[in-house]
């Protein structure tokens, strides 16, 4: 993790990051041209002119991304200048395409509900707690102060929906809970919190589970009271999920220790071994759960009449249609698919924009998760390292699992595509992690505060008074 | 709404994310190669050729000035009489098998603290360290200037700057 590569060397004979905050206006106007040109070529597709309220929309979005871009100038200059261009783009997108889906699904049924002005608000939540996040937090070590409370949080939080009169069952999960009107899934901030539990255990206990133990086959395994306290807050937090049917959670859960685990101790046995785990788990999952085995059937034969995988089949359909450029925004049938809105939002895109959209898409989360590693590279402190790569790894096992369920490169398991989807609690927790990685990145980019003033003119072999502090 | 212009808009609107795609990866190309050089960049101010910059810093420490460290002595513990050159740095030192100066203490983390320059300053920091690092008698919390015969001790080892 800290082994003296290019970037430490780098370091030594004094490179600074610059600010590129006046890089980071530019793209976001892009971004903002993207997320509204999307809005506004929706409009002209369905109904042939711009919609009424293109100019409230897109100033909407212009008052809050020029906020957020306000936020970092002020409070963290020198975070990296691509995240909050990414983030706005691909949150502008989804806005349209929900709103567009929106029009299809009101043809046919005018009682239709219109989800893409509750994403509006969810997404104006986000971007207040994103800059709540960036003023409060001026640190990012202050959170290792928290670590065994973030992890009990976590836990907390996904005992909630369990909770009788609180929780809700939504389409077969009881993942929710439902304060009034509002409906909330608390797993999506446990998941940050859990990120920052890992982070802050493993920092302070990678060199005990790196080194001590025994050996059993070619697997160093670690002393129990070292591994102990994390394993079981990552059991409990899986057999949550898994009790709770929330198979998407459980296996971003998973991915997400194992991928910690394996940065802190920079051991790949445990890689090995979690494999393995998965591989039986999941096996096992197969024989004893009914719906893990339709899942399967579906993704395996999803065209087999006896099977039932009507959506992933109409998503299928969907994109093959959409070819290589797409039928345009506002010219595909993306309200067909059921929940084209949210979880099959990847299919919708594919049949509108095309492979050549969804690559970019693609694209996009691909840089956000090299920023994310890229920033732990830099960062100085061990804690920071291992944050920025938890906070990284879910944003990519998320896309991963998503996409690649709905084209049918893995069996399909509900979770939401950061920022396109139709979810609030996603929305706002994936604006807080990417608030938690700007401030990390502006303290890894920021320069080094001169420490001692170094007396260039004092050229003698004279001691010197050495500060003791 | 002509069906042409709904061709046109269906790529220019593909165009336009692309658009975005690739400057994104533009900012991060001047990103990776554009990092000033501190010192040098600061003093000539505005945007300098970030290879020239890098060029000066390298010849700099070519011909070390009189009276600056060149070597790290280990005065105490268990490599006691060791020496390693400051030439190579930044040092890496632990127990690990990477590390520039490796230690022989059960005390010590398998990364435990680097020495680096900045400059004619050298400073050591610690790298998250159970037992940590002390400069003098106290730990060390952040990068920490050391001189010619400052008493640095890791564990039970004891390291020193000498000319």
């Amino acid at each position: 993790m800290s082994s003296p590569g290019p970037s430490t060397a780098s370091r030594g004979s004094g490179f600074v990051h610059r600010r590129r905050r006046g890089a980071e206006l530019v793209l976001l106007l892009l971004s903002l041209v993207v997320g509204v040109g999307a809005y506004a070529a929706v409009g002209l597709g369905v109904d042939g002119t711009l919609p009424v309220d293109l100019l409230t929309h897109g100033l909407w979005l212009t008052v809050l991304l020029l906020g957020c871009h306000v936020v970092l100038r002020r409070f963290a200059a020198y975070a990296d200048p691509v995240l909050l261009p990414i983030v706005g783009a691909l949150n502008g997108l989804g806005l349209a395409m929900i709103h567009r889906i929106d029009l299809g699904r009101q043809a046919r049924n005018p009682d239709a509900a219109a989800f893409a002005s509750t994403q509006l608000i969810w997404m104006t939540l986000g971007a207040i707690l994103f800059a709540t996040v960036l003023v409060v937090l001026r640190d990012h070590r202050r959170l290792q102060a928290f670590t065994y409370t973030a992890g009990l949080a976590a836990i907390v939080l996904l005992l909630l929906p369990l909770v009788p009169g609180l929780g809700r069952t939504i389409n077969g999960s009881r993942i929710w809970i439902g304060i009034g009107p509002l409906s909330f899934q608390p797993g999506e901030v446990a998941k940050v919190l859990l990120v920052v539990a890992f982070a802050g255990y493993l920092v302070l206990h990678r060199d005990a589970l790196a080194l001590a133990g025994r050996r059993l086959l070619f697997v160093d395994l670690p002393r129990g009271r070292d591994l102990g306290p994390i394993l079981g807050m990552w059991l409990v937090s899986l057999g949550i999920l898994v009790f709770q049917r929330d198979l998407g959670s459980s296996l971003l859960f998973f991915g997400l220790f194992l991928v910690m685990l394996y940065v802190a101790t920079e051991r790949p046995g445990w890689l090995v071994v979690g494999g393995s785990m998965f591989a039986v788990g999941a096996y096992l999952g197969y024989l004893s759960l009914g719906h893990v085995q339709t899942r399967v059937a579906a993704w395996l034969d999803p065209f087999d009449p006896d099977v039932n995988a009507y959506q992933l089949v109409q998503g299928l359909y969907g994109m093959g249609w959409g070819g290589l450029v797409g039928r345009g925004l506002g010219q595909g049938q993306p309200q067909i698919t059921p929940l084209g809105f949210s979880d099959f939002i990847i299919a919708s895109m594919g049949e509108e924009l095309g492979l050549t959209g969804v690559m970019a898409i693609i694209l996009l989360y691909g840089i956000l998760v090299e920023r994310a590693l890229r920033t732990a590279l830099i960062c100085r402190d061990n804690f920071g390292k291992l944050m920025a790569t938890g906070l990284g790894v879910v944003f990519a096992l998320q896309v991963f699992v998503v996409i690649g369920g709905v084209t049918r490169l893995i069996p399909l398991t509900g979770l939401t595509t950061p920022f396109l989807s139709q979810g609030g609690s996603s929305l706002v927790a994936n604006w807080a992690i990417v608030a938690l990685l700007l401030r990390i990145s502006d303290q890894a980019r920021r320069p080094p505060p001169e420490l001692v003033a170094g007396d260039d003119e004092l050229d003698s072999d004279a001691t010197q008074v050495v500060n003791l502090r | 709404m002509s069906e042409l212009t709904l061709v046109l808009i269906r790529f220019a609107y593909l165009a336009i994310l692309w658009i975005l795609v690739l400057s994104c990866i533009s900012v991060i190309r001047s990103d990776m190669f554009g990092a000033r050089v501190a010192r040098e960049g600061a003093r000539g101010g505005g945007r300098q050729r970030p290879d020239r910059g890098e060029k000066r810093a390298r010849s700099k420490p070519a011909k070390p000035r009189r009276g600056a460290p060149t070597q790290v002595v280990i005065v105490e513990g268990g490599n006691q009489g060791e020496t390693v050159s400051l030439q190579d740095a930044p040092l890496l030192i632990g127990r690990g098998n990477d590390a520039a100066i490796r230690l022989d203490d059960d005390y010590a983390s398998t990364r435990h603290a680097r020495i680096a320059s900045s400059g004619e300053q050298w400073y050591v920091e610690d790298l998250g360290s159970t037992n940590g690092t002390y400069v003098g008698t106290s730990r060390i919390t952040q990068p920490t200037a050391i001189q010619l015969g400052t008493r640095v001790r890791i564990g039970k080892t004891v390291l020193e700057l000498r000319k």
